[in-house]
């Protein structure tokens, strides 16, 4: 019932996909590793209940069989204390049977959820370390899913099918012993029953499954068309296209009402099937009892008991728990398969390789002593790269500065469509490169090698001189700020996003930043200023006002280098014009890589690079590159699509 | 209220929406019916009844069992029926209530609200429905019916019942009360918990470019940990449901074991027998279980109520505009010509606070007018009033004339046509796409539409040229692209009146100039009005308004207004000192 709320679609195995070997000792090994000790407990609890549950039919049989023997004289006198003993063992094992039952249903209810805490976590914890490579393949949705749906199913069979497979593998086991004890061929019975219902099962549960899948994907379907139009509900009516979308829609929709109601039809006789199957069941077993009584048949059984009423009753009280677990079972199977698929799927991206990190160069706070650097403890507000020299034994440290040097990088994605070509480009220290070209020319490819997001084919890129592949990744994002175009913030106030760039910013420094961005103005305007909350996707803050946050978050950090990718959405003039004064004066002073859309930041850059599919085709200031009359000024002169 | 709304969809499905609880009941009374003679069978055996009688009797259990059997498929496959297509015709109906939506209705209810409600509230719903025709009225009706057999049978044994039903109902009442709103509460904490993971792995590069790794991993596992707690609390207080069912299956059991055998063995088997032992034993299984089921039902409904509300308030919705009665309705627009006498206008959430002011405005047939304004001015508010995606507060829009609100809806739509701002192509060929401008658009028109908006050069490059299917939101095309094909499918329409609210913003100056050039050119007739962030995009226009604070602030030529409007020229002024050279304040 819980974690089951609305809309999430329980998740089973596609057609043709397979459940790798090992996954199910995984799984029960994960668990073991978080409650070892409570684990087995909960296990032992469990057996024993049902154990017990699986017993009342012994002391059934051997009441009536009291009661077979000495009804007829009337003699309740004579048989209460026998009956009684009877019973007070009986209430004796209940107890401990409800002792156990309380202790394991409390007890699951604390390991279900530890574990998918220690799941989610683990996920998590993972997530964070994969490469971006990781998120560019894979789409939100998917990654979601595993949080929610996986998670979800994780928790219907750790919490369910768990306990419930156990209980049933015991008290089929017990109820079979006892049932051999009494008679084989009565045995012999039920178990045929079983087996057809099994077989049943087996071939409704098919019929199904295949009919849900074809459901999932009519509903994908219906909901895409439903996603589309409604999101396009204005562009719909602007074109007086009601008429065609319901037809189209009505299509789709009768077509999954087919195979829902198909699906469901399966689904539902299933229950009532099963059900009744176990009644003929019970109905079988009392004649075939009964015949075997009036026909005067030999038992065989391993208790050696002649058949008689006091046989016939417990087996009839035995065969509706057994045709019982049959129905459990087959609830649980699709749980279970649902589950361990989850489990796959989250164990898939456990098993992704982490981010690497070989760097050893590091960022320290130096202080100046004699003309040398001194590495210290204390924010000194001066920093220098540390870089030991494993052959010579040596430290030496270079102050950071914001030099960069692309030399002859090569680049692809996938090692195989090569994005990049040889491109070379130096930026002396507070010097700004605008990036210019059409979208998928390489701009943002470049911007995403400096911080390492992706490591580069063939080529150096050198910062103040020191190979980045040298530099810990840690340090080098630190000394290199950047500015995404899609401003993502993240839920907590205004002041928690711009800390983001360093979280031991002061309260100080944070509005100083903001100040400096030039939000200040509209966060004072905000109905709590600073303690405003705002949620991830920040539907309460307008575009500029995002940028503008995103700007403060970078300036808190105060990295020496910056990227920069300007947002193409048109913002009005007004707000545009404050976002480029922030912009603005957070270059200032810094190395400034910026991936331009506007004119006039393009010509204000030190230098600017043009690029075409991955090479760089023209370089040079704003003068030289008009006068040069090549793509920059066709671009410049609005004869070109920037986007 | 939300129920009688919702049954009303049912429809076609009433048959088997009645069928289904008939049927169900059949097979409960077959079921429950079925110990009691097995008791009766039983004691005969223990009698030393013949084979002959035995069969006779098995005969007539198996009989009903088989029945029950069939009732219970036959009753299965009617509640799918009934309950797949309750769910059917509950989206068709929330389609059409969209369809006929004003663009306020839209608003309103935010389109990403409208997608989950015709999702997954319906699938909720269609749920609920299938549990309320089936589960819910088995569980009572076993529960019941048990109940009559069980004293039938065991007389005045059958009052263990009086004691043990209570019990569990009292404890599921007070689980499900004391578990359930902490369940809510829990259900919005975790979803708060997955969306902070979403904005993770949408922000992924803001992660690692801060290096906050670590950061977002324990601020994780606080929320993580929150939940953990809450949720293992709650489904502690649940954990008591079965504990409680075994208990008072164990009472009963133990009761009717030695209080049975007592009457049994005092009466010599007339009051009760060995038979009726096991056949009680069946019994208080099923009234227990019934009960089990109940307040399962009861959580699911109160979980589907919310949806049912949600989907309601779409049925519920009135539209805001609607074509006027088709006998007096305006069937065709005299020309191209505006005019907005006094308008007024403000959002329908907020009466109070006028978007649009005082505006009164000409424009003949024809001529191309340019708007021009900072977000929130108003602009896009003072365009859709003309085509009547929105209604004025006050004044009047007239069109060809004649007020908007006197035409029918879609004979003036078709006559206005817009390029919106936030525009969407449809998964589907181009042609598919260009033919919503016009259905009967021949292959000539559509290149000859395709080149006016200067969509045909990259169609031609796209492979299958004018069959290239464009993916879900048109994905695979750039921004420019995009807008164009858009541009397109409205000439595809022969409008009377076109209006591009900023939609050449990602197309390139000089295309957008040519795209001008050409509609001057090839359709004089057709009243252009152009919404724009450049001036460039306006400065050929034969006037522009300037709007300001919902108000026209100046209208003229692009140079009566750089003479006497402030805030044109300061827009323009700011746009082009890049180009010309002036000093940009660095």
């Amino acid at each position: 019932m819980a974690g089951n709320g609305p809309g999430r679609r329980r998740p089973g195995l596609a057609p043709g996909e397979k459940l790798s070997k090992g996954i199910v000792k995984r799984v029960v090994k994960d668990i073991f590793s978080f409650y070892p000790v409570m684990l087995p407990v909960v296990m032992v609890c469990i057996i024993l209940s049902s154990l017990i549950s699986s017993m009342p039919s012994i002391f059934q049989q051997k009441i009536i069989a009291v009661i077979e023997r000495s009804y007829k004289s009337g003699d309740w006198a004579g048989v209460k204390s026998e009956i009684f003993r009877y019973i007070f063992v009986l209430v004796s094992m209940y107890v401990v049977s409800l002792a156990a039952t309380i202790a394991f249903n409390q007890m699951m209810a604390t390991i279900t959820q530890g574990t998918l805490k220690k799941m989610r976590g683990k996920l998590f914890n993972k997530m964070e370390m994969l490469p971006i490579k990781f998120f560019d393949r894979k789409p939100v949705g998917d990654t979601m899913s595993l949080y929610t749906n996986d998670i979800d199913a994780l928790r219907q069979m750790v919490s369910q099918s768990f306990p419930q497979m156990l209980s049933t593998v015991v008290m089929v086991i017990t109820v079979m012993g006892i049932m051999l004890y009494y008679s084989v061929y009565m045995t012999a019975v039920i178990l045929l029953g079983v087996a057809a219902m099994t077989v049943i099962t087996k071939f409704i549960g098919g019929g199904s499954a295949k009919y849900f899948f074809k459901q999932q994907q009519a509903i994908g379907k219906a909901e895409g068309y439903i996603q589309e139009t409604i999101s396009g509900a204005k562009v719909v009516k602007v074109f007086c296209h009601e008429k065609e979308c319901r037809g189209d829609f009505e299509k789709l929709n009768d077509e999954l009402f087919t195979v829902a109601s198909r699906a469901n039809k399966y689904a539902n006789t299933l229950g009532p099937i099963l059900n009744n199957m176990g009644n003929i069941l019970y109905v079988i077993v009392g004649i075939t009892g009964g015949f075997f009584i009036s026909a005067n048949i030999k038992n065989i059984g391993i208790g050696g008991m002649p058949f008689s009423i006091s046989l016939v009753v417990p087996f009839l009280g035995m065969t509706r728990m057994f045709c019982g677990q049959i129905g459990q079972i087959s609830n649980q199977i699709n749980a279970v398969v649902a589950g361990l698929a989850g489990c796959e799927r989250i164990y898939r991206v456990m098993d992704e390789e982490p981010e690497a990190d070989e760097g050893y160069v590091h960022l320290v706070n130096v202080y100046e002593k004699d003309g040398e650097l001194v590495e210290t403890d204390d924010d000194t507000k001066m920093w220098a790269w540390k870089h030991p020299h494993k052959e010579q034994g040596t430290v030496t440290y270079t102050p950071l500065r914001g030099d960069i040097v692309l030399d002859g990088v090569d680049f692809s994605y996938d090692g195989e469509k090569q994005v990049l070509f040889d491109v070379s480009l130096y930026a002396k220290p507070g010097q700004k490169v605008a990036f210019v070209g059409a979208t998928g020319a390489g701009k943002t490819t470049i911007t995403n090698l400096l911080n390492r997001f992706y490591d580069i084919a063939d080529g150096k890129i050198r910062y103040d001189g020191i190979n980045i592949n040298k530099i810990c990744k840690v340090d080098l994002r630190h000394a290199v700020g950047i500015v995404l175009q899609d401003t993502n913030l993240f839920t907590g106030t205004v002041m928690d996003n711009i800390r983001y760039g360093k979280l031991t910013a002061t309260d100080e420094e944070c509005i100083k930043a903001a100040k400096l961005a030039g939000a200040h103005d509209f966060i004072s305007h905000l109905p709590e200023g600073y303690n405003t909350v705002i949620s991830g996707n920040a539907s309460n803050l307008s575009q500029g006002q995002r940028q503008l946050l995103s700007i403060a978050r970078v300036a808190v950090a105060d990295p020496p280098v910056m990227i920069l990718d300007e947002a193409t959405s048109s913002i009005d003039t007004r707000t545009e014009a404050i976002v480029q004064r922030g912009m603005d004066a957070l270059m200032k002073g810094r190395t400034t890589f910026v991936i331009a859309h506007r004119l006039s930041t393009v010509k204000n850059s030190d230098v600017i690079i043009v690029l075409d599919h991955g090479h760089i085709i023209e370089r040079g200031d704003h003068d030289e590159l008009i006068a040069a009359k090549g793509q920059y000024y066709r671009l410049y002169t609005g004869a070109f699509e920037l986007e | 209220m939300v129920l009688r709304r919702l049954v009303k969809s049912i429809r076609q499905y009433m048959p088997s929406t009645i069928a289904t609880p008939l049927l169900v009941s059949g097979e409960v009374v077959l079921e429950c019916t079925i110990p009691f003679y097995i008791a009766e069978l039983v004691n005969r055996i223990k009698d030393g009844a013949s084979v002959s009688e035995i069969a006779s009797f098995g005969g007539i259990l198996a009989i009903m069992a088989i029945g029950s059997l069939l009732f219970g498929m036959l009753a299965g496959m009617t509640c799918a029926t009934a309950s797949c297509g309750f769910g059917k015709n509950l989206r068709m109906d929330m389609y059409d209530a969209v369809n006929d939506f004003s663009f306020d209705n839209i608003d309103r209810f935010s389109t990403s609200s409208l997608v989950t409600r015709m999702t997954t509230d319906v699938t909720n719903v269609q749920n609920a429905f299938m549990m309320l025709t089936r589960i819910a009225v088995r569980a009572p009706f076993m529960m019941i019916f048990a109940f009559v057999m069980a004293f039938r049978l065991g007389g005045r044994m059958a009052w263990i019942f009086a004691f043990v039903t209570p019990v569990l109902a009292g404890t599921l009442i007070l689980v499900a009360s004391r578990a359930m709103p902490l369940f809510r509460r829990i259900f919005k904490k975790y979803d708060r918990m997955n969306e902070s993971v979403e904005e993770n792995i949408v922000g992924m590069r803001v992660v690692k470019s801060f290096v906050r790794e670590e950061f977002e991993q324990q601020k994780f596992d606080e929320a993580s940990e929150e939940v953990r707690r809450d949720f293992t609390r709650a489904e502690k207080i649940l954990a008591w449901n079965a504990p409680v069912m075994q208990f008072c299956l164990y009472v009963v059991m133990a009761f009717v074991l030695s209080f049975g055998s007592y009457v049994v063995i005092s009466t010599m088997g007339m009051e009760f027998d060995v038979g009726q032992i096991s056949a009680m034993l069946t019994y208080s299984f099923m009234i227990l279980s019934s009960l089990m089921m109940i307040s399962m039902i009861f959580v699911m409904v109160t979980l589907a109520s919310e949806s049912a509300a949600r989907i309601a308030e779409v049925l519920d919705a009135v539209p805001n505009i609607v074509s006027p009665d088709p006998e007096t309705a305006v069937e065709s627009v005299a020309d191209g010509s505006i005019e907005f006498e006094n308008v007024n206008y403000a959002y329908a959430a907020n009466p109070d606070n006028d978007v649009l002011s005082d505006i009164n405005l000409k424009i003949a047939s024809g001529e191309t007018v340019g708007i021009i304004g900072s977000t929130g001015s108003g602009k896009s508010s003072l365009v859709q009033l003309i085509p009547r995606l929105y209604d004025v507060k006050s004044g009047i829009v007239k069109v060809g004339g004649v007020n908007v609100k006197d035409y029918d809806l879609n004979v003036l739509r078709n006559s206005v046509a817009m390029v919106l701002q936030k525009n969407v192509l449809f998964e589907g060929t181009i042609k598919d796409n260009l033919r919503w401008g016009n259905p009967d658009a021949t292959l000539e028109e559509m290149k000859e539409a395709c080149h006016l908006s200067c969509a045909d050069e990259f169609i031609d490059s796209k492979e299958g040229g004018y069959d290239y299917r464009i993916d879900h939101g048109g994905a695979n095309i750039s921004g420019g692209q995009k807008q164009r094909l858009c541009i397109a499918r409205a000439l595809l329409k022969k409008p009377k009146i076109i209006i591009f609210d900023d939609s050449t913003s990602a197309v390139d100056t000089k295309t957008d100039a040519l795209i001008r050039q050409g509609m001057r050119k090839f359709i004089p007739e057709t009243t252009k009005i152009i919404i724009a962030q450049r001036t460039a995009s306006v400065e050929d226009a034969d006037k522009i308004i300037v709007i300001d604070g919902g108000r026209i602030a100046a209208v003229g030529t692009h140079k009566e207004l750089l003479n006497n409007s402030d805030i044109y020229r300061e827009i323009h002024t700011s746009q082009n000192s890049g180009r010309g050279g002036a000093d940009d304040g660095r």
